[in-house]
């Protein structure tokens, strides 16, 4: 850790313009939506497009707190977590094409070849 | 209400409507819609990072996110060009409608929990240069120095399998 953040966690408490629990409510509605997309849309693409604002949910959540702790370490995660939702778009849009060149289609339901 | 707290309101409606309607029929209809709803959602989520002293994140979430994800996804959509039959019919199923009644309850219940109680977290004053280019990479690059190597094994790996994945000969 900087020798100017651990020096700032000894300091005493402040109160910021605006609260930690705005920040997570605003998180928690974003985090809904997008599970709500993942589990009500049929198009591949605009599930892909759910799992990315989850992922933003989750990265405003862990913004929130590394302010409210004067902590930077979320910033890190936060850091990670964007390069994995390069790397899963990625993954993602390739397998899309391959799965669209296959069955001329995008609809997630009619993706079973393995059920059964 | 001040200054600081109009703009954070304005920054958090604009937010939820703009990733709510990527979901709603005018983005989830279309998914061309869908995508530039989520460029201008995520140009919000970067001003909330702002908002949280988090500079670095909000330039990187405009960089990486709206410039090279989002961009990704618009060529696709475009590239696959999908008529009314390809994007199939939106099913409903009693699971479906089970599942989204699942999530806004959690939701709601979650923001009422949050509501009611003050967390008992003591708010650290923010300490200089916090949210800069300089913290995050002495973070980056002494605590965080493995992860961050695995990283670009990662997205080695993602490009290799997009390219395996998406070519039809290699």
């Amino acid at each position: 850790m900087l020798p100017m953040l651990a020096e700032a966690a000894a300091a005493a408490p402040v109160v910021h313009a605006i609260p930690l629990q705005w920040f997570l409510i605003v998180s928690v509605t974003l985090f809904a939506v997008g599970s709500a997309g993942v589990l009500a849309r049929r198009n591949a693409l605009t599930v892909l497009m759910s799992v990315e604002i989850m992922l933003n949910a989750v990265n405003l959540a862990f913004l929130a707190f590394a302010r409210e702790w004067g902590n930077m370490h979320g910033h890190v995660v936060t850091f990670f977590v964007i390069a994995v939702a390069a790397a899963e778009a990625a993954i993602g849009l390739a397998l899309i094409l391959g799965i669209f060149r296959h069955k001329k289609s995008v609809n997630l339901d009619e993706m079973n070849a393995l059920k059964n | 209400m001040g200054f600081v707290q109009i703009i954070f309101w304005l920054l958090a409606v604009g937010t939820i409507v703009t990733s709510a309607l990527v979901v709603l029929p005018p983005g989830g209809r279309n998914p061309l819609y869908g995508a530039l709803l989520l460029i201008v959602s995520f140009f919000f989520i970067s001003g909330l990072y702002v908002l949280l002293f988090a500079h670095t994140m909000a330039i990187l979430q405009i960089l990486v996110y709206a410039g090279a994800i989002m961009v990704l996804f618009t060529f696709v959509i475009m590239l696959l060009n999908l008529s009314k039959k390809e994007l199939g019919d939106e099913t409903k199923t009693l699971a479906k409608g089970l599942g989204i009644v699942a999530v806004v309850a959690i939701g709601t219940k979650l923001i009422v929990m949050l509501q009611g109680q003050t967390l008992n977290l003591t708010a650290k004053p923010i300490p200089e240069g916090f949210g800069g280019v300089d913290a995050i990479a002495d973070l980056l690059f002494h605590n965080y120095l493995v992860p961050f190597e695995l990283t670009g094994l990662l997205l080695l790996v993602a490009v290799i399998g997009s390219v395996v994945l998406a070519k039809r000969t290699l």
